[in-house]
């Protein structure tokens, strides 16, 4: 004890003392029964089983370190920490200093950071909405079909395939026609198509004309008829194919090639024999645009919206830091004729540490307990594979789990990766404050 | 209650309004008719039900409580309990403020109750009701370690193909009666020109409800009930033959539209969408009775008329399956008025209260003298028919009876492995293994 040692402990110090802890005890109260009560109680109840009956040591521990769903959260946790703070302090740094040297630059931040204002459960619904995978309502994918089709037109007949059991086959995506006869019309009936989705210029189905008959001829048609219809032949109202890539092949080499005419015919006049083939290009399926939202892609979505939503809040703040930074070291560096990327790197990003690193590491915590973003934009199907830790907690002890043991096994986890982050963090309090 | 998840899944696309109507109204008194004053039964006696009911399903079941006070002179309170019956009404219990009769929405909750002692035993003259004019199988539903708790007042039907006929009549298609025509109509509407089925794998549920529907017709009544308790594994030889059946359809791209990735990223309002909007991209439609409501109610078109069902055909040398669920009332055994919620379950028994909802829609009664003329259309006493001809053949959805971490979670257990299944319909043999090992898990704990 210290007080005894001391020269001058006056009857006032000495009431001061004793008064000090009455009035700490009701933020010490707070604080017991907010934060130090539950956490004591987790690290208690995680080791215990799903009911919280039987005591089971580590085992709830094991389970997290084993269970697939569990290891893809930390996986994806991991991602997180590593990608998202770094981004959005780099994003929030280029916004700012860029910011500050554009004419509008006030307009911009608030445009930035107006995202902010949004709940991250609108956010993620709007998000959910942009990463649409069809491209009738998914605005990037929209926006990657109309590029990708500039350049390459969409097949003309997605989903056609040769009528099963008639004359002409599939082979990898592309149709090869059986042999006919020398002379007989070769017959390519398809199916797999609505007969309105053909193009208004397409006639009804026929061979080709006489005086083209001196080679390989036929005719490539929609083998569908409204309420039947006999297959392989061509009634009455069944139209042609009109635009259809045909080639020759002798073997595997391509002979001739020719294009379908409105009533379906093609013919090679001059070739007396040879295979029939369509290529798959006439039927590929359309592009799509990518699956945002497929297990590949869903964390590195997600995290786009969580840019989205944070770098206006680093721009901010990183601009405030900017705004304090002395002018002078900015002005000898100019007047040494620096240039304005040496500036950037030299100085201001030197100078502007502390503030980045505030940053940073208010992003490291705010990242690992991220929930609400991951629920709502990830779709069931995937809603494991974009898994993080806080949605995993929260999934096996209210979601449906209802194994409390094993959540509270995760919130521990969850507590002690933030320890660190958040000691960095009082460390750098103490000593800007100091 | 799948009808109940597709009503959240609904309200969920529209905007997240689930919040909104998941709080329902505190409580209705109505004694309009007591008032008459005619001397009754149970004059002055009031009787109060928690449902988790809201809306026009609450608008209907209020009609049918106030038959009952015009019957007898009791009075009643209606309280909503929301989504969560088994919270409100257990914390009810606790706090010494339970309601007299609560309709329980799920088998797991009341066995949950009947297990914690919190019901009272049907009397003798509602369990002579039951016997007489239900099918056995709803006796043994509302019963639990030998007593007769629940009685089945409201039935749902989970066995119909819902197919557009304009897209069957292009295609000369007759609605099947077995799987393998089943197969073959969905290959001819294919070559029509339009997939013939649209999948709701998104959602999760509505691939469980397909198993299920086959499972229960290849492998038997005997076999369902024991995979439900989880006495048989997963990895039985007749869940690797559903599997192999379902595969048959989930792998075929001809048979779903967009294939497996596209159908995982349907949810249950698109699917239906896909097949009665305005423009269509799918032939048929799998899934219960509130299709129907889904079509008539978001998309405006007519049912019996520009969308019709089949019954869920039968696999193999099966019976055709019919799978569903129910709400069963109960009596707590804290309830303060015993007498007159005994006689409300008497008069729910009865044909004449299935008939006062039956006429107003959007309710099955599995009460076999209801008369058939009571529902408003054709299509509904199509589905009553059939659900009364099941009979004892009919069998509660099996996702329902497993526990939530297995049946009814978004993300895991079945939901998750069978939408695995639906991206790789060849993995029959690792599904059931990867479904046997989160049952394994689940019905553990």
């Amino acid at each position: 004890m210290r007080t005894p040692t001391r020269p001058r402990s006056s009857g006032a110090a000495l009431r001061r003392r004793g008064l000090a802890p009455v009035f700490l005890l009701p933020a010490l109260a707070l604080l017991g029964a907010l934060v130090l009560y539950p956490i004591g109680w987790s690290v208690v109840r995680s080791l215990y089983d799903a009911p919280g009956t039987g005591f089971v040591g580590l085992g709830n521990y094991r389970t997290a370190f084993t269970d697939d769903a569990t290891l893809t959260a930390l996986r994806n946790s991991a991602i997180w920490v590593a990608v998202a703070p770094a981004l959005v302090t780099g994003l929030g740094l280029v916004f700012a200093v860029l910011t500050e040297k554009v004419r509008w630059g006030t307009a911009f931040r608030l445009l930035v950071f107006m995202p902010m204002a949004i709940s991250f459960l609108a956010a993620g619904i709007t998000f959910r909405l942009v990463y649409e995978q069809d491209p009738a309502r998914g605005v990037l994918n929209a926006a990657a079909v109309a590029v990708h089709d500039t350049f390459d037109p969409d097949p003309s007949y997605p989903g056609a395939r040769p009528r099963p059991g008639g004359p002409a086959t599939t082979s990898g995506g592309a149709v090869r026609a059986a042999p006919a006869p020398p002379g007989t019309a070769v017959a390519v009936p398809l199916v797999g198509l609505k007969p309105a989705a053909l193009p208004a210029a397409a006639k009804p189905a026929a061979a080709p004309a006489a005086g083209a008959q001196g080679g390989v001829h036929g005719t490539v048609w929609l083998d569908v008829t409204p309420g039947g219809g006999t297959p392989g032949t061509i009634d009455p109202g069944e139209r042609g194919l009109p635009g259809v890539t045909v080639r020759l092949l002798d073997g595997q080499r391509t002979v001739a090639t020719a294009t379908t005419a409105a009533d379906g015919s093609f013919a090679f006049p001059g070739h007396p024999s040879g295979t029939v083939d369509l290529p798959a290009a006439n039927f590929a399926a359309p592009y799509r645009g990518l699956a945002w939202l497929g297990p590949g892609l869903v964390t590195p979505a997600i995290i786009g919206a969580y840019l989205w939503i944070w770098a206006g809040f680093a721009m901010v703040v990183i601009a405030g830091g900017l705004a304090n930074l002395p002018r002078e070291t900015l002005e000898a560096a100019r007047m040494d004729g620096a240039g304005e990327w040496q500036i950037f790197r030299r100085i201001t990003v030197p100078q502007l540490a502390p503030v980045l690193g505030v940053v940073l590491v208010t992003m490291v915590i705010n990242v690992m307990k991220i929930f609400d973003l991951v629920f709502v934009v990830a779709p069931g199907p995937v809603q494991q594979d974009a898994g993080v830790l806080a949605l995993r907690l929260w999934l096996v002890s209210f979601g449906g789990g209802n194994d409390q043991g094993l959540g509270s096994a995760l919130g521990v986890l969850l507590l002690l990766l933030v320890v660190p982050a958040m000691v960095l963090n009082v460390r750098r309090f103490r000593r800007s404050t100091r | 209650m799948r009808s109940l998840r597709a009503a959240v899944a609904l309200t969920a696309t529209l905007g997240l309004a689930a919040t909104a109507t998941a709080c329902g109204s505190g409580g209705t008194a109505s004694g309009t008719a007591a008032d008459k004053a005619s001397a009754k039964s149970l004059d002055g006696q009031t009787v109060s039900v928690a449902a988790a009911w809201t809306g026009v399903e609450q608008k209907n079941f209020q009609k049918v409580l106030d038959a009952f006070t015009a019957k007898t002179g009791a009075k009643t309170v209606y309280i909503s309990t929301g989504d969560n019956v088994s919270t409100l009404v257990g914390s009810k219990i606790e706090g010494g403020d339970p309601p007299d009769v609560v309709m329980m929405p799920q088998l797991g909750v009341l066995q949950q109750f009947a297990r914690k002692g919190w019901l009272e035993p049907l009397a003798p003259a509602v369990a002579d009701s039951l016997h007489r004019d239900f099918a056995k199988i709803w006796a043994d539903y509302g019963t639990v370690d030998g007593k007769l708790y629940g009685l089945y007042f409201k039935a749902a039907h989970k066995s119909t193909v819902w197919y557009s006929p304009a897209a069957l009549d292009t295609a000369g298609v007759k609605p099947p009666t077995t799987f393998d025509q089943l197969l073959a109509a969905g290959h001819t509407l294919s070559d029509n020109g339009l997939p013939a089925f649209s999948v709701a794998g998104e959602a999760g549920w509505p691939l469980t409800d397909w198993f299920e529907n086959i499972y229960l017709s290849q492998a038997g009544p005997e076999n369902y009930d024991k995979l439900a308790k989880h006495q048989i594994p997963w990895t039985d030889p007749t869940v690797v033959a559903a599997l192999t059946t379902l595969g048959k359809v989930f792998g075929d791209p001809q048979l779903v539209a967009g294939g497996g990735k596209g159908a995982l990223q349907t949810d249950f309002p698109e699917s239906v969408q896909a097949v009665f909007g305005d423009k269509p991209t799918a032939a048929m439609v799998y899934e219960g009775d509130f299709v129907g409501a889904v079509v008539s109610g978001e998309l405006k078109k007519k049912v019996g008329e520009d969308a019709k069902f089949f019954p869920f055909p039968a696999v193999g040398t099966g019976r055709p399956p019919v799978v569903g669920g129910g709400d069963a009332a109960v009596v707590l055994k804290d309830a303060k008025h015993k007498d007159a919620a005994q006689q409300l379950l008497q008069y729910l028994a009865s044909p004449e209260a299935g008939e006062v909802w039956a006429g107003a829609g959007g309710f099955l009664s599995p009460n076999k003298a209801v008369k058939p003329a009571a529902y408003p259309d054709d299509t509904t006493r199509q589905t009553a028919a059939s659900l009364i001809a099941a009979a004892d053949g009919f069998r509660f959805d099996l996702s329902d009876q497993a526990p939530a971490a297995f049946g009814g979670t978004q993300g895991s257990g079945e939901w998750k492995l069978l939408q695995d299944f639906l991206a790789n319909p060849a993995d029959v043999n690792g599904t059931a293994q990867r479904l046997e090992a989160a049952a394994a898990a689940a019905y553990k704990g």
